[in-house]
């Protein structure tokens, strides 16, 4: 296949579908619990009965974005004459909906998209999310999908490839922002070989859910990204792990990989060329710690998933001892744009340190919860006030919390921080997946560091003493000044116990364990502090004896 | 040298021992499709037992000790059949923040049951997951397969109660 | 399964390097372990044991390496030509000190009534690291103990979860008896399908596991407080007869 014929086959699948008015309904997973199943069905049910089948399109299509407000649906114009979102959409409002693609907006149900949640948002990586049927293939082509691994494999060096990637600056965005194309180039050059990539979906932060909506919404993209990637490293084997909570990620993963095996650009010889590449998909069996890379290829291998010691890592000694590149859904997701619109354009996104885009997941307390893309190097205020909507109910937003269990808290009065991996880090919080919780002045910071390493707690593969062990004694400690019977002895022993765990434990599960406690005791400390006792309660502490000998 | 491999006959002649049988195939019984495996046995017969471990283990030819390392080790397998309603509380951050804990409380006290356990009557089991991606909804919980959000104790222990009643049993 | 990667055949290069401010030389594939202990620098260590592949959990063989922001184990680090190696700091010393009162803390190693009192290794390890007290609550949670084999004992109470046992079972013996179920502190070393011991149909009762078995979790019945002495020293030599590791 030649990249014009690819190119005119979007062009023709664009004015085909520029031909029919269309109504896009959401059912990424958080609309479909609002009801947007029934509604997709209504729509089509009316258009059907009305006769409209020609000239109105019923897309089924991933997130929209804006969670909180589903079900979702947009409405478009023929030859794209406008576009109208709509919220909280019900069965009953099919009938007003499908009459308003002559071009009259349903007024109660719009949602203006002149607001700072949709335009201060850069979507890079959800380019496609909302516009495309995840389970159409075609519908990515529209897109110019396949265009970057088709100039690729025909008119590009896997050195070029490398390079693009290389001068994007792009940075992993699984949580720690090791630059991809230095670990690219680092598998690039091992000389054994088969070579192995992975693509990491066991999204396991709670309260994170991006890499859910790229697989959800848009697959084609994670799977072009890979092979980017297997032909850039000399790999033909790849998997992609996906954790076994995300059923429908799973399936239409399942459902893109065969298309794109029968179109060529998976398979024996992608697109025509010499270059081999399969994609297996492997699940996950609910396991924390199987986001770690040497514990994930341990999963794929069949067994308990626990990590080893780092070095060697796996881009000398991965998957079955061979070289391996491992990087997540989204880091794989910004791949085709990147060779598509070459690094430089990627670069110009962002900070000079972080380029390109992040997808944060917004919940907790804030008016708007959903999916948001923002380009790195917005501050954390202006994603929660202006891009959130701010703290609901009137009430004082007192902290942000980042990265999950591995994360930190970072107060209000911080939050004009950029964010950047190092900027983040130096307030003691991690970039991380994108989890991105709001906390109000209700929230009590001793409970949410007690919750997070509760959370490390059962999710210690057990593997190594510091971890299995220490994590449980923070927790306990962390429960006793909660439940204010501790002493300041017992907090200064939670500091001490926290270095150790953070500086000894075998992977990055138990060397971050103790970040939401140290960022909570940074910032909040009173908060510790004032729940302490002197001597705890229903206790007699009597003195014994020294005698000197 | 080339050995002639013996297949393991199924446990019994249930037709779901098929479905197992099946995916070891396509992956050629090679020990690393222990985990896809062990998948198809919990969601075939809801559980794995001694019978299917010491099934997939012979014909995958893998220790026991490490079948029942990994069974053990993946939240989602489970050794004992679950109740025959379920109700899955998210408690995933956001979830939390939004009032989760008050949720189990609530659903503990009402039916006698601890969280990860089944009622003594088999009818229900209470369970948690980690985060079920739809923190816009918090709390979610999931009845019977279906995920509710926005849930208030009342509501949910509403909705337990219908779905408990409308069974045959 | 997929073939293994070829390596490249090489021949192996001789490195130097200081650890502890000693010049040692030392071959590219021997690890900082092996290297300080040719060289009479003890570094403490748990799971580690001669003859056995390498497992890194117990995390006491942490040392620090110029150039690395974070601490390496020993067992499982490489020797690289220039490295500058320290072995012991008193930040070092704080932390296996610590690591130490965890594992004392996590189940019930009451010396007084043990059998390998005298011979044990985690006890050894307390003395070595400076141990007098133990600064975390014990834990206090109830262990089962196993007496089910005509030879031996499991005691859980006493067990570390450095899985020696684990590992000789499957790398010398063959058996893989043992293996270790559940995960973070509900982990524990099983037989076959969580089955007692004596009921095992794969145990071949060699006792290599009680052998290198570091504490009193397993020993050989029969035995009073402080008569199970072990003699792991046999696993160097079968290791190189058997050409393998």
């Amino acid at each position: 296949m030649q990249l014009d014929d690819l190119k005119a086959r979007a062009d023709e699948l664009r004015s085909e579908a520029a031909r029919s008015h269309r109504i896009r309904v959401c059912l990424a997973a958080s609309c479909q619990s609002s009801g947007a199943g029934e509604v997709c069905e209504g729509f089509e049910r009316a258009v059907e009965s009305a006769g409209r089948g020609d000239d109105v399109e019923v897309r089924r299509v991933g997130c929209l974005g804006l969670c909180s407000a589903g079900p979702l649906v947009a409405v478009d114009g023929r030859n794209a004459a406008f576009s109208e979102l709509y919220r909280h959409v019900g069965p009953d409002d099919v009938e007003g909906l499908l009459d308003s693609v002559e071009g009259e907006p349903v007024e109660q149900l719009r949602c203006p998209t002149d607001v700072p949640f949709f335009q201060r948002q850069h979507k890079v990586v959800l380019e496609n999310s909302g516009l495309v049927d995840p389970d159409r293939i075609e519908d990515y082509i529209a897109q110019d999908g396949y265009q970057a691994l088709v100039r690729a494999v025909t008119e590009m060096t896997p050195e070029d490839v490398l390079r693009e990637v290389q001068t994007s600056g792009l940075r992993g965005r699984g949580g720690a922002g090791y630059p991809a194309g230095l670990k690219w180039s680092t598998v690039a050059k091992a000389v054994e070989s088969p070579k192995y990539v992975i693509c990491n979906g066991d999204e396991g932060d709670p309260g994170a859910f991006m890499d859910r909506a790229v697989l959800e919404s848009d697959p084609h993209r994670v799977l072009e990204g890979m092979a980017l990637a297997a032909y850039a490293v000399g790999a033909s084997r790849g998997f992609v792990y996906v954790r076994a909570e995300y059923p429908l990620a799973v399936e239409r993963l399942e459902r893109a990989i065969r298309q794109a095996t029968k179109e060529g650009f998976l398979g024996h010889g992608v697109c025509a060329s010499p270059f081999d590449f399969t994609i297996e998909l492997r699940m996950g069996a609910g396991a924390f710690v199987c986001g770690e890379e040497t514990a994930l290829m341990a999963s794929i291998e069949g067994l308990r998933g626990q990590p080893r010691p780092r070095p060697p890592y796996p881009a000398e000694s991965g998957l079955w001892g061979g070289p391996t590149l491992i990087n997540n859904v989204e880091t794989l997701a910004n791949v085709p744009p990147v060779v598509r619109n070459g690094g430089e354009w990627f670069a110009s996104i962002g900070t000079p340190d972080s380029t390109g885009t992040k997808v944060f997941a917004l919940a907790g307390r804030v008016e708007n919860t959903g999916l948001v893309e923002v380009p790195m190097g917005i501050t954390l205020r202006e994603i929660v006030e202006e891009v959130g909507g701010g703290v609901p109910d009137g009430r004082a937003f007192k902290a942000v919390q980042t990265g999950g269990p591995s994360g930190g808290c970072i107060p209000v009065e911080l939050t004009e921080t950029s964010v950047e991996y190092d900027t983040l880090r130096a307030v003691g919080s991690i970039m991380g997946s994108g989890g991105m919780i709001v906390m109000d002045e209700t929230s009590c910071m001793v409970d949410v560091a007690r919750y997070f390493m509760e959370f490390c707690m059962t999710e210690s593969c057990g593997k190594c003493i510091p971890c299995r062990a220490g994590t449980v004694q923070l927790h306990d400690l962390l429960v006793k000044i909660a439940d204010r019977r501790a002493t300041s002895a017992d907090l200064a022993l939670l500091e001490e116990l926290c270095e150790v765990v953070q500086m000894t434990s075998l992977c990055g599960l138990g060397q971050t364990a103790p970040n939401p406690v140290q960022s909570t005791l940074r910032y909040f400390r009173h908060e510790y502090e004032e729940r302490l006792v002197e001597t705890p309660p229903g206790e007699f502490l009597v003195p014994l004896d020294v005698v000197d000998t | 040298m080339k050995v002639a491999v013996k297949r393991v006959s199924p446990p019994s002649d249930d037709k779901r021992w098929k479905l197992v049988d099946v995916t070891m195939r396509r992956n050629g019984y090679s020990a690393h499709a222990l985990i896809e495996t062990l998948h198809v046995v919990q969601n075939s017969f809801g559980y794995l037992d001694g019978r299917a471990m010491r099934y997939v283990a012979r014909s995958l030819r893998i220790p026991l000790s490490r079948v029942y390392g990994v069974a053990t080790f993946y939240h989602l397998f489970s050794l004992e059949p679950t109740g025959e309603h379920t109700c899955v509380v998210c408690t995933g951050t956001a979830c939390y923040i939004k009032g989760a804990p008050d949720l189990i409380d609530a659903v503990e006290d009402q039916y006698d049951v601890s969280i990860g356990g089944t009622t003594a009557d088999g009818r229900l089991s209470l369970l948690s997951a980690r985060c079920l991606g739809a923190c816009g909804l918090a709390p979610a919980v999931v009845v019977d397969g279906e995920i509710r959000g926005r849930q208030t104790s009342e509501a949910l222990l509403q909705e337990i109660g219908e779905a408990t009643c409308n069974s045959t049993t | 399964m997929p073939p293994k990667p070829q390596s490249p055949t090489t021949s192996v290069r001789v490195v130097t390097l200081t650890i502890d401010d000693i010049d040692v030389g030392a071959r590219e594939d021997e690890t900082l372990l092996q290297v300080a202990a040719e060289n009479g620098v003890r570094i403490p260590s748990l799971c580690h044991l001669d003859g056995l592949g390498e497992w890194g959990g117990c995390r006491l063989c942490l040392v620090e390496v110029e150039g690395s922001s974070k601490l390496l184990s020993a067992c499982s680090t490489h020797v690289a030509e220039g490295m500058c190696v320290r072995t012991d700091s008193e930040k070092l010393r704080r932390y296996r000190k610590t690591i130490v009162e965890l594992l004392f803390a996590e189940r019930n190693h009451v010396c007084s009534v043990c059998v390998s009192n005298g011979h044990c290794e985690l006890q050894d390890l307390a003395t070595e690291c400076g141990v007098d007290h133990v600064r975390v609550p014990y834990r206090n949670d109830v262990f089962h103990v196993d007496s089910s084999h005509d030879l031996f004992r499991v005691d859980h109470n006493r067990c570390v979860l450095c899985t020696r046992c684990v590992r000789v079972c499957d790398e010398i013996e063959g058996a893989h008896t043992w293996d270790v179920m559940g995960r973070g502190a509900g982990c524990r070393v099983i037989t076959d399908l969580n089955q007692p011991w004596g009921e095992s149909d794969t145990c071949t009762s060699c006792g290599k596991c009680v052998q290198v078995c570091p504490t009193g979790a397993l020993v050989r019945k029969g035995t009073a407080v402080g008569e199970m002495e072990k003699t792991p020293d046999f696993l160097p030599y079968l290791t190189q007869m058997r050409g393998e590791v």
